[in-house]
C-alpha cells in the first residue's frame, strides 16, 4: 500500500499512528484482527524508516543492523545470517564495520531500511524515505525498493509526495489531502480515474492541466475562444460548465490528424527533468504544462504550440468529480 | 559584469599535494562568457564547492590564475571581485527590516541616501518584496529569505556575477518553480553572470544556458542541456544526465561492431576507428540513451532480448530488459504497445556512442 | 490530539514530586512559620502577624545593604558582559590547539572555590605582603589598604568577583560565537560590511540568546554574594562591604533574630525572583519585537 499526499499536512501523523508514536485520534486500528490501539510500539510488529536517515550514531552498521534482532533476544548465529542477507539486500555488505558518519546520504538510508527490513515485521513503515537523497541516489533505491517488497511478505505503508514513486511502487494507493482521505484503490486505477480534481491534481507530476470549459449546442468551448464539436466520449454530456483536465503526457507538439485542439501561448520556463523536459506556458491567463520526450530548451517568452486528442480529456463536473475519463491506449 | 576566466586553475588543500589524488581541483582551464547562465553540476566531494569558492575569493587556489574580463583577480579578497551569493540557506541580518538587508551592501559602500532609496524600491519590486519591505527579515518564508539574499547582490550595481550554493535546498517543493522561473526573467533582465552549484541535474538544466559538469575534481563536459543529453562527451556524463541513465557496457570494436555482452551492436562515425586501436589495450565502452533504445516485436530485426520488468511511470514506461549477460533499460513513451517478453532490441547507429576510459571517442 | 488516557502515569512524577517537596517546599514553609512568630524560648512563642516584615522593611541598615547591593550588581554585570563579549571576539574562531589553549587558562578561575578565591585575594592585595597590594604602595604610592578604606575594599571585591566569573561570560560568548555559520561572515565580506557592521548585526544578533543566559546568572549570583567579603573583611570596614546575605546571616546567625531574619528570607527571596522576571520578560520581548 502506498499513501499519497499532496501537502505535507496530516500524511506525517498518519504514518505515525500506524505504530501509535502519536496517539490516534479516534477509531482504532486492527492488525490481524487484534486490536492494538493501546498497544506500544514495542509490542507491535512494525518497523519504521524515517525522512532522516536515522541511525545509532555509536554503532558500526553491523550492529544497526542487528539492534532490533538483539533486543528481540534472536541467537546469534540467526543475527548473522539475517544481517549479512539484509545487508547483501540493500548492497552495503562491504560497510558492515563502518560507523554511520562515516556513509554517505544514500548509504545512511540503506543502513536504516535495512535494520527495518531484519525484523521481518507484519508492518513496514516508510516515511518519504527517498526525499532527503541525491536526485541519482533516489533513482536507484526507488527501484531497488519496489524489488525488495515485491518479495516480502509483510504490509508496507510507503508515504511519499512523488505520484512517480507511488505508480513505481504499484500495488494499493490512499490519496490524502489535508488529513483527509480523497481515494483510495488499486494505484493504476487511481491514476487512471481520479474521482475528483484534488486527486487529479494531488496524483499528477507535473500538474494536471484544467481548462474551464462550457457545452452548448453541440459544440463544446475551451476557455474563451476555442470551440470544437461535441463528439466522441464527450458526446454525452450535458449543457453547462465543465472542468476539463488532461495530464502534461497527453499534449503533443505535433499534430497527428486526430489532435483537433490546439492550445498556444508563450512559454514561461522549461523545466528539464531527467529524459523530459516539462514546458510551463500560459493559454488565456490559464497555465499549462506539457511534456516533451527528451531535452530541449526553449527561451522564456517563445511560443509554443501543442495539440491533443479531444478523447483524452478528463471531464469534470463543476463540484469536481469526474464524468469522463479516457480511454486507455491499451 | 564581467568574462570570468579560469586559466590553468588546480587546487589542493594539502600543503605539499604529491600526486593527482591530493589535489581537489584538477587542472581546469576555462572562459565563461559575460552575461551566461551557468550551472557547476556533480555529486558532493567532486570539488563543485571548490570552485565556487576560488571563484568568489574565499579560497586562493594553489595553482593558476582567475581573471575578471582579462583582470586578475587570484589574490583579491571577496569585497573586491565585486561578486555576489546566495548560499544553501538564507544569510540574512536578521535585526533588520527588508529595506535595511537590502540596503546594506549599498551603505557599506557609501553610496548615497537617495540612490540606496531607489534601488531598493527597484529591486524589491522586481522580486515581489514591496509589501514586505518594513518588516523584519527574520519573520519571512524562507523563499522570501532566499530572494532577499538574492536581492543584496541584484542592488549592487556594479556586481560583475553573482554566485548561487544550492540556493533552493530549503525551499518547499512546490515554490522551487516560482523561484526558478524568477531567476530565468532575472537572468534575461539584468543580463548577468550567474554561476548556480548544484547536485540537482533539475535544477541545472532548467536554470543554466551552459552546465558545466565536474566529476572527482575534473572539468568532464560543459555544453546546453541537449548537448549533455544527446553528446554527453563523458560516461559519467551519460550516467548523471538524464534518468534513468546512460546504458552502458564493457565492448570491443572491431569491423564497425561494438562486441558487448555477447551481442554485436553496430557502431558507426568518426570514433569508431580510434576505438578499435584502443580494443583491449583500454577500456572501451558502448552506450545508449534509454529513450534511443528501441523495444521491436520478435520478428521484427534487431538483437534479441528478453523482457523482465516493467515500470509504469505515468507519463513513460521502464523497461528493463535481460540483454545478451547483461540488464539494460529502455524508456518507452507510455501508450506504446510492448511484445510479452521475448522482444527484438534495435541500436540506432547515430544515438549509439562509444566511449575509451570513459571518454568519447572521437 | 486526544491521547488515550492511562492514569498509572501520574506514579511516574511522585518521585519528582517528593523531592522537590523536601528540598523546598518544606524548608521554605518552615521559614514562613518563623516570620510569623516571636520566638522567646523553647517552646514559647507568639504569633506576631506582618510585625517582622514591617520591622525589617523599615529598617534603614536594610536600605544601605540592598542599595550597596544593587549598585554592586550592576558594576558586575555592566563590567563583566562587555568584558566577557570583548574577550570571546578575540579567541580564535577556528577551532586548534589555540583555542583549546586559550579555553582552558581562561577557565581557571572557574574551578576554584569561592572561599579559596576569597582567600587568594587576601593575600594578593595585603598592604604589607601581596604582591597587588606591594605594587600599589611602594611602586605607585598608592595608599591602598582594604582593610581601611571602605572604597578599596569594595572595589576589592569587585575586582575579584571580574575575575572569578568574567571567564563564564567568555565561554558562554564564544560558544554563541561557535554557532555562528561560516556562510554569515562570507556574506558579510561580499556585502563590504566593515568590522563594527559584523559584530552589531550578524554576531550581537546571534549571541543574545547566550547573552540573556549569562546575564540572568550573573545577577542571581552576584545579588548573592557572600562568601568573597566574608573572606576578605567579613563585610567591613564599616558596612561598606556588607552585602544583603552579609546582612541575612548577622541577623539570623549573628543576632540570632530568627523572626526578622525569616521575614527578611522572604522578602529577598521575592526580590531575586522579581529582578530574574523583569529581566526575562523585558530581553525576551526585546528579542521578539526585533523577529517580527
Amino acid at each position: 500500500m502506498c499513501c499519497l499526499e499532496g501537502l505535507w499536512l496530516g500524511k506525517p501523523r498518519f504514518c505515525a499512528s500506524w505504530p501509535d508514536l502519536t496517539g490516534l485520534p479516534g477509531g482504532g486500528v486492527l492488525m490481524d484482527g487484534k486490536d492494538v490501539t493501546g498497544m506500544s510500539v514495542r509490542q507491535r510488529s512494525v518497523a519504521m524508516v524515517y525522512q532522516q536517515f536515522i541511525n545509532y550514531p555509536s554503532l558500526s552498521v553491523y550492529k544497526n543492523i542487528a539492534s532490533p534482532l538483539k533486543i528481540a533476544g534472536t541467537a546469534k548465529d540467526e543475527i548473522d545470517r539475517r544481517v549479512q542477507e539484509a545487508a547483501r539486500m540493500l548492497h552495503i555488505e562491504h560497510l558492515l564495520d563502518r560507523l554511520p558518519s562515516e556513509l554517505s546520504g544514500g548509504q545512511q538510508q540503506r543502513c536504516a531500511i535495512a535494520r527495518a527490513l531484519v525484523k521481518r515485521v507484519e508492518l513496514l513503515l516508510l516515511d518519504e524515505p527517498l526525499v532527503n537523497l541525491d536526485y541519482k541516489l533516489r533513482e536507484e533505491l526507488r527501484e531497488e525498493l519496489q524489488q525488495i517488497f515485491e518479495r516480502r511478505e509483510s504490509i508496507v505503508v510507503y508515504t511519499t509526495t512523488e505520484p512517480t514513486e507511488a505508480l513505481m511502487l504499484g500495488g494499493h494507493i490512499i490519496v490524502m489531502h489535508e488529513g483527509r482521505i480523497l481515494q483510495h484503490g488499486p494505484t493504476a486505477e487511481v491514476y487512471l480515474n481520479p474521482a475528483t480534481t484534488k486527486v487529479a491534481e494531488v496524483f499528477s507530476d507535473p500538474p494536471i492541466n484544467f481548462v474551464p470549459a462550457k457545452v452548448e449546442n453541440g459544440t463544446v468551448r475551451l476557455g474563451r475562444e476555442q470551440v470544437i464539436p461535441q463528439q466522441g466520449r464527450l458526446a454525452g454530456l450535458e449543457p453547462g460548465e465543465y472542468r476539463f483536465g488532461v495530464r502534461s503526457n497527453r499534449l503533443f507538439l505535433g499534430d497527428d490528424g486526430v489532435r483537433t485542439v490546439r492550445f498556444d501561448g508563450p512559454v514561461g520556463l522549461s523545466e528539464i527533468n531527467g529524459s523530459e523536459t516539462f514546458i510551463h506556458f500560459t493559454y488565456e491567463d490559464v497555465p499549462l504544462v506539457a511534456q516533451e520526450d527528451g531535452v530541449h530548451q526553449r527561451g522564456v517568452g517563445d511560443t509554443v504550440s501543442v495539440y491533443l486528442d479531444p478523447n483524452d480529456f478528463y471531464v469534470f463536473g463543476a463540484s469536481g468529480e469526474l464524468i469522463v475519463s479516457p480511454a486507455r491506449a491499451d | 559584469m564581467a568574462r570570468i576566466d579560469l586559466n590553468e586553475i588546480a587546487h589542493s588543500y594539502k600543503p605539499n599535494p604529491q600526486g593527482p589524488d591530493d589535489y581537489a581541483l584538477k587542472r581546469i582551464h576555462t572562459t565563461w562568457d559575460d552575461g551566461g547562465a551557468y550551472a557547476l553540476l556533480g555529486p558532493s566531494g567532486c570539488g563543485k564547492t571548490t570552485m565556487l569558492n576560488i571563484i568568489s575569493g574565499l579560497l586562493e587556489p594553489s595553482q593558476g590564475q582567475i581573471l575578471y574580463d582579462g583582470k586578475d583577480v587570484s589574490k583579491l579578497p571577496p569585497e573586491k571581485r565585486n561578486i555576489a551569493q546566495v548560499f544553501q540557506f538564507p544569510v540574512l541580518y536578521d535585526t533588520m527590516t527588508v529595506y535595511e538587508n537590502l540596503a546594506f551592501p549599498l551603505k557599506n559602500r557609501k553610496v548615497p541616501k537617495d540612490e540606496i532609496h531607489k534601488r531598493v524600491l527597484e529591486i524589491a519590486e522586481i522580486l515581489d518584496l514591496s509589501p514586505d519591505l518594513n518588516k523584519k527579515a527574520a519573520g519571512l518564508s524562507a523563499d522570501a529569505k532566499q530572494k532577499i539574499s538574492l536581492g543584496r547582490g541584484l542592488v549592487r550595481s556594479d556586481v560583475a556575477a553573482i554566485l548561487f550554493d544550492e540556493p533552493l535546498t530549503v525551499i518547499d517543493p512546490h515554490l522551487k518553480w516560482q523561484l526558478r522561473r524568477k531567476l530565468k526573467e532575472i537572468h534575461k533582465r539584468f543580463k548577468l553572470t550567474l554561476i548556480y552549484v548544484t547536485h540537482d541535474q533539475v535544477e541545472a538544466m532548467t536554470f543554466a544556458d551552459k552546465i558545466v559538469v565536474m566529476y572527482e575534481g575534473e572539468l568532464v563536459q560543459i555544453g546546453t542541456p541537449e548537448e549533455l543529453f544527446e553528446n554527453p562527451e563523458h560516461t559519467f556524463v551519460g550516467y548523471f544526465i538524464g534518468s534513468p541513465g546512460m546504458n552502458l557496457m564493457e565492448c570491443t570494436v572491431s569491423g564497425g561492431v561494438a562486441r558487448a555482452a555477447g551481442m554485436d551492436i553496430p557502431v558507426s562515425g568518426v570514433g569508431t576507428r580510434r576505438a578499435e586501436e584502443a580494443s583491449g589495450k583500454q577500456k572501451v565502452e558502448v552506450g545508449i540513451r534509454p529513450m534511443y533504445l528501441d523495444v521491436r516485436e520478435p520478428d521484427a530485426e534487431g538483437l534479441p532480448a528478453r523482457i523482465i520488468n516493467v515500470e509504469d511511470l505515468g507519463s513513460a514506461k521502464i523497461v528493463t530488459l535481460e540483454f545478451g549477460d547483461t540488464t539494460v533499460k529502455a524508456r518507452v513513451p507510455e501508450d506504446k504497445a510492448l511484445p510479452a517478453e521475448e522482444c527484438k532490441l534495435f541500436f540506432p547507429p547515430e544515438k549509439t556512442k562509444v566511449f575509451i576510459d570513459g571518454r568519447l571517442a572521437k | 490530539m486526544q491521547k488515550w488516557a492511562d492514569n498509572r502515569a501520574w506514579f511516574l512524577i511522585l518521585p519528582v514530586f517528593l523531592v522537590v517537596a523536601f528540598s523546598a517546599i518544606i524548608p521554605l514553609m518552615t521559614v514562613v512559620n518563623y516570620s510569623v512568630q516571636d520566638i522567646l524560648g523553647p517552646g514559647m512563642s507568639v504569633f506576631v502577624g506582618s510585625e517582622w516584615y514591617k520591622e525589617v522593611l523599615h529598617n534603614p541598615r536594610l536600605h544601605d545593604a540592598l542599595f550597596r547591593q544593587l549598585t554592586f550588581s550592576f558594576c558586575v554585570l555592566a563590567i563583566e558582559i562587555p568584558l566577557g563579549v570583548g574577550v570571546a571576539l578575540t579567541l580564535p574562531r577556528k577551532k586548534g590547539v589555540w583555542a583549546s589553549t586559550c579555553l582552558v587558562l581562561l577557565a581557571l578561575p572557574l574551578l576554584i572555590p569561592w572561599n579559596v578565591v576569597g582567600t587568594i585575594w587576601v593575600m594578593f592585595s595585603r598592604p604589607d605582603i601581596g604582591l597587588a597590594g606591594v605594587t600599589l604602595n611602594e611602586i605607585f604610592h598608592f595608599p591602598y589598604n582594604y582593610t581601611a578604606d571602605p572604597l578599596h575594599s569594595w572595589l576589592t571585591v569587585l575586582v575579584m568577583d571580574v575575575w572569578h566569573w568574567t571567564p563564564l561570560i567568555v565561554l558562554l560568548g564564544y560558544a554563541g560565537l561557535q554557532a555562528i555559520p561560516e556562510a554569515y561572515y562570507q556574506a558579510a565580506k561580499i556585502d563590504g560590511a566593515s568590522r563594527f557592521a559584523v559584530f552589531r548585526y550578524i554576531q550581537l544578533p546571534k549571541m543574545r540568546g547566550v547573552l540573556l543566559i549569562a546575564l540572568l546568572l550573573r545577577f542571581m549570583d552576584s545579588f548573592m554574594i557572600y562568601t568573597e567579603p566574608f573572606v576578605l573583611t567579613g563585610g567591613g570596614p564599616g558596612n561598606s562591604t556588607t552585602f544583603l546575605s552579609q546582612f541575612l546571616t548577622r541577623l539570623a546567625v549573628g543576632q540570632f533574630d530568627v523572626g526578622p531574619a525569616a521575614a527578611f528570607s522572604l522578602i529577598y527571596f521575592l526580590i531575586v525572583l522579581l529582578f530574574c522576571f523583569v529581566f526575562y520578560t523585558t530581553i525576551v520581548n526585546l528579542g521578539k519585537g526585533e523577529a517580527q
